[in-house]
């Protein structure tokens, strides 16, 4: 169990080690000028000697290899740096960020992985019924469709057309965070978690029919039916055992898709999260952000397959540790 | 192994039987060209009446339709088999609504795959979900594991847990500890050596005790004739003989039908030749007998009809060739 | 479960051949689908695209059947033009993508460095989420077109390339494979003659399976703000100009080059699904 731990501990450092100098070669060889982004339109009122100071300030004029020790060093210390944008430590800014988008990913994740999971045992239970093509369908539909676009359709729907929820941002503009009342985030919230859990349906109803299928086709279920068994009572004893634990295990695992999907959605919704900031970060040259929320969104996914594979040593009784991912 | 207890067939006729079938048929609809529907038979004309105490082998070659047969047995079919002919147990009519009674009580199955425990349950427990008497379920559950042979704490492990053996001991433990008055064990060795198919034969002949009834669906004969009173020969979906264990002598003699012989000759021990062809698919519609195409003493009256059972010497037998 | 296949044989062999019958026929209806909306995209008069204030925000009409935008260019025309630079942008990116996965799968028969090296580079490809690894790309190139394009055609292959693995290993196991090793055959006549013909089906299906996830995350981060310009007509550059118009009531403006976008999608995948049924009917009929 240690040594299971201790392994991907191990593989997590290296899997950020590799990253973090991936994606600083990456960025630092973009043609994006950091000075200029920095200081935006404005860049022709300021002289060039100015541009050489803030330069000289960054640490722009040494070479990429130190450049990138330098902030290797700093990252190993806990300092990620200064958001160019916001003008906030980029540690900051994802604590707060991500304070926002995990409201919105959690629910969405909680929601999706509920109803996808009753969605694949109707399905799969009625294998090859008109229920099992609907569902399938849907599915299949849902897994083609962008889910920025089903945003949009959501927002002009209920927010332009019935007007029953705001347009974007997750607290109402003007007011200050700590007079944000409850019911207010929940109006904000609800249609990003709403885009973002139908979206996220598909994957896990699809694989729990699938596997659903195969038990419900195993001897061990010919064979419990043989014994008397029927019904619920088959179902629960014999059936829900054996899929739960894969389908928990696959969502934990789609952590990745999930982020992809915050991204987009609090983009349509203008919802102030990480995904959110990394475009703008992207977008504005930011790069001390940019690789900040990079390393944070590989530890997120990394903490889910983590999750994943854990669910199989600690639960599973054969204690297989499989390979979560696809 | 102990000597067979015998019963002459004649005795058999009188005593009260426990499971009677009688003109059965299975058949599964098949899409053709466009949406006509047709049905593909698996079996057919099947017949076989098992009294208490008794074990009646079925033996047919892999992919005969054997295993269709228990499921049709415990009404545990898929939803779009269809079935024709009449079952009997205990002298009454085997509707589906009885089968799903007293499926796991009266009638138990002893299934071929030890894949047939469900990974993720201790095999105790398992094994106690088929006893009627809650009360005492882990009493008798110990029991019949002690009988079998398991070690103690047996109960506590999961099936990837147990050796290949020791889980298929457990599957018989679960047919043990039932209260069931008719046995199917569908395949229960295969592909076993020598020594943990006579291990696996005596635990399951242990089983017939208590006058017990057994269907032992086999595709080894020689497995067959070790434990069985009497041997049903499945072909083509039929049954061709039913012969009793002592006809299995010297040449084939006394077997009634030229299946029944060219298999008993294939054995190494006996000529080891082989019956050349192959058995006919699922499907394959004969309007004669259907070993017809590989038999050696057919006629051209066995192409255009086809036999029916006739009792031949304490024995039952579909060959209009048969000698008496 | 070898029992169960043989046991309901006389059902399931009839099923699949029906069934790859159908996903045949599916498949023709499909290319013929997608031929038609890449020719379209040639052949359809640009006229549309031509600022026209007289005839802008006006709702769908036979005139024009997706509605104009606040310039009064014909949303039908800039949707289509737009669904075929997708389709382009994903032919490209599910190529280089699937030659990508091949090579480096095959660096599998070369030597244990070089396949570990591939492995390590697949999880790390794997472990940041692929919007990120977009914009990482795109911004690395300085947005625009090429920028897109590139980092979709360089994001992709991951999952193509640890299924052909696995699939090269299987074979690099199985026996013919030794006999042909002892034989004195090299690797790379050995991949040649025995390997590729195996993968080739995979691949294919792979490659068709590529499509839908490129033009979807094409979109995606298109209309995040990466690359195109507003001039060039793109789905994502047409629905995030949707989004200042919402309130304004101009729906058309969002749902039929959605609309569409999805459809090009649902095609390219129920092929990739079909054909797999078509070529390797036993996975297949587990989906």
């Amino acid at each position: 169990m240690i040594t299971f731990i201790l392994k991907k501990l191990g593989k997590l450092a290296a899997l950020l080690a590799a990253i973090s100098i991936l994606s600083f070669i990456l960025i630092s060889y973009s043609p994006v000028d950091p000075v200029r982004s920095y200081i935006g339109a404005e860049i022709s009122r300021i002289s060039p000697e100015q541009q050489k100071n803030i330069e000289q300030y960054w640490g722009l004029n040494q070479s990429k290899p130190q450049q990138f020790l330098q902030w290797a060093k700093a990252l190993t210390q806990g300092n990620l740096g200064t958001s160019l944008i916001y003008r906030e430590p980029v540690s900051e800014i994802i604590i707060d960020r991500f304070s926002a988008s995990i409201a919105l990913m959690g629910l969405a994740w909680l929601f999706s992985g509920v109803f996808g999971f009753l969605l694949g045992i109707l399905a799969g239970m009625n294998e090859g019924s008109l229920l099992d093509r609907l569902i399938k369908s849907y599915c299949f539909i849902l897994a083609s469709t962008p889910s920025f676009w089903l945003g949009l359709l959501l927002l002009m729907f209920f927010a332009s057309w019935l007007g029953w929820f705001p347009v974007g941002l997750a607290s109402p503009a003007g007011s200050l965070t700590g007079e944000v009342s409850f019911a207010d985030k929940i109006n904000h919230l609800f249609l990003p978690v709403l885009t973002l859990s139908i979206v996220g349906v598909a994957g896990v109803a699809l694989h729990t029919r699938e596997k659903l299928i195969e038990v419900l086709n195993s001897e061990f279920i010919r064979f419990a039916r043989a014994k008397g068994e029927s019904g619920i009572k088959l179902f629960w004893r014999h059936g829900l055992r054996n899929i739960s634990l894969p389908a928990i295990s696959l969502h934990f695992a789609s952590f990745g898709e999930l982020f992809g999907g915050a991204v987009l959605t609090e983009q349509v919704f203008s919802y102030p999260g990480l995904g959110q900031a990394v475009v703008k970060a992207g977008l504005g040259g930011d790069v001390p952000l940019l690789l900040g929320i990079t390393l944070f969104s590989v530890i997120f996914i990394f903490v889910g397959n983590f999750i994943a594979d854990l669910l199989y040593v600690v639960i599973d009784p054969r204690m297989q540790i499989k390979p979560s991912h696809d | 192994m102990e000597k067979l207890k015998k019963i002459p067939f004649s005795e058999t006729k009188e005593m009260k039987s426990l499971l009677e079938v009688k003109d059965f048929s299975l058949s599964f609809p098949q899409y053709k060209k466009g949406f006509r529907e047709s049905y593909i038979e698996v079996i057919k004309d099947f017949e076989l009446t098992i009294h208490p105490g008794e074990i009646v082998a079925v033996v047919g070659s892999s992919g005969s339709g054997k295993s269709l047969l228990a499921d049709s047995l415990l009404g545990i079919l898929p939803e779009n088999a269809e079935i024709k002919g009449k079952i009997y147990f205990e002298g009454v009519a085997l509707t589906a609504k009885r089968q799903q009674q007293i499926r796991g009580k009266e009638i138990s199955l002893i299934p071929q795959s030890v894949m047939a425990l469900d990974p993720l349950m201790k095999t105790g427990q398992q094994v106690q979900s088929s006893i009627q008497n809650k009360k005492e379920k882990k009493r008798i559950q110990k029991e019949a594991f002690q009988k079998l042979g398991l070690p103690k704490d047996t109960h506590k492990k999961y099936p990837f847990e147990l050796s290949g053996g020791m889980a298929r001991r457990v599957l018989i433990a679960t047919a043990m500890v039932s209260e069931a008055k008719l046995i199917i064990a569908d395949e229960p060795t295969p592909g076993l050596d020598e020594q943990a198919l006579e291990e696996t034969l005596t635990h399951i002949k242990q089983l017939s005790e208590n006058d017990r009834g057994m269907m032992f669906i086999t595709h080894d004969i020689h497995a067959a004739l070790k434990i069985a009173d009497r041997i049903a020969v499945f072909y083509g979906g039929e049954t061709v003989e039913i012969a009793n264990n002592e006809d299995f002598l010297g040449k084939g003699e006394n077997l009634r039908h030229p299946y029944t012989k060219a298999l008993w000759r294939a054995l190494p021990e006996n000529d080891f030749k082989a019956l050349k062809g192959n058995q006919p698919e699922a499907g394959e519609v004969f309007p004669g007998c259907v070993f017809e195409p590989r038999c050696p003493i057919a006629t051209d009256f066995c192409k255009k009809n086809k036999p029916k059972s006739a009792m031949v010497n304490n024995g039952i037998v579909r060959c209009f060739y048969a000698e008496s | 479960m070898t029992e169960l296949i043989s046991k309901y044989l006389p059902l399931k062999r009839s099923k699949k051949r029906n069934r790859r019958k159908r996903a045949l026929t599916f498949s023709v209806l499909g290319v013929i689908l997608l031929l038609i909306l890449v020719g379209s995209g040639f052949l359809i008069d640009t006229q549309g695209l031509v600022v026209n204030f007289d005839e802008a925000n006006s709702a769908p009409s036979w005139s024009h059947p997706f509605g104009t935008d606040w310039l009064g260019r014909d949303m039908f025309v800039r949707t289509v033009k737009g669904l075929s630079l997708s389709f382009w942008v994903g032919l490209l990116a599910a190529f280089i993508s699937g030659v990508i996965a091949l090579i480096l799968s095959l660096l599998l028969l070369v030597n244990k460095t070089l396949d570990s090296l591939v492995t390590g580079l697949i999880d790390l490809f794997l472990g940041v989420p692929h919007i990120v690894a977009l914009i990482l790309i795109s911004f690395m190139l300085g947005g625009g077109l090429y920028g897109v394009i590139i980092a979709v055609a360089l994001t992709h292959w991951p999952r193509l390339a640890r299924l052909l693995r696995a699939e090269i290993m299987q074979i690099k196991n199985s026996e013919y494979i030794s006999v042909s090793r002892h034989m004195g055959k090299s690797w790379f006549w050995i991949a040649q003659h025995h390997i590729l013909p195996h993968l080739m089906p995979q691949l294919f299906i792979g490659f068709i399976l590529m499509f839908p996830h490129a033009i979807l995350h094409e979109a995606s981060i298109t209309f995040l703000g990466f690359g195109l310009s507003s001039e060039q007509p793109a789905i994502g550059i047409i629905l995030s100009e949707a989004m200042g118009y919402l309130s304004s009531g101009m729906w058309w403006l969002a749902v039929f080059p959605g609309l569409m976008l999805l459809v090009m999608v649902a095609v390219f995948d129920s092929l990739g699904r079909n054909l797999r049924k078509v070529f390797d009917p036993f996975k297949g009929q587990k989906h």
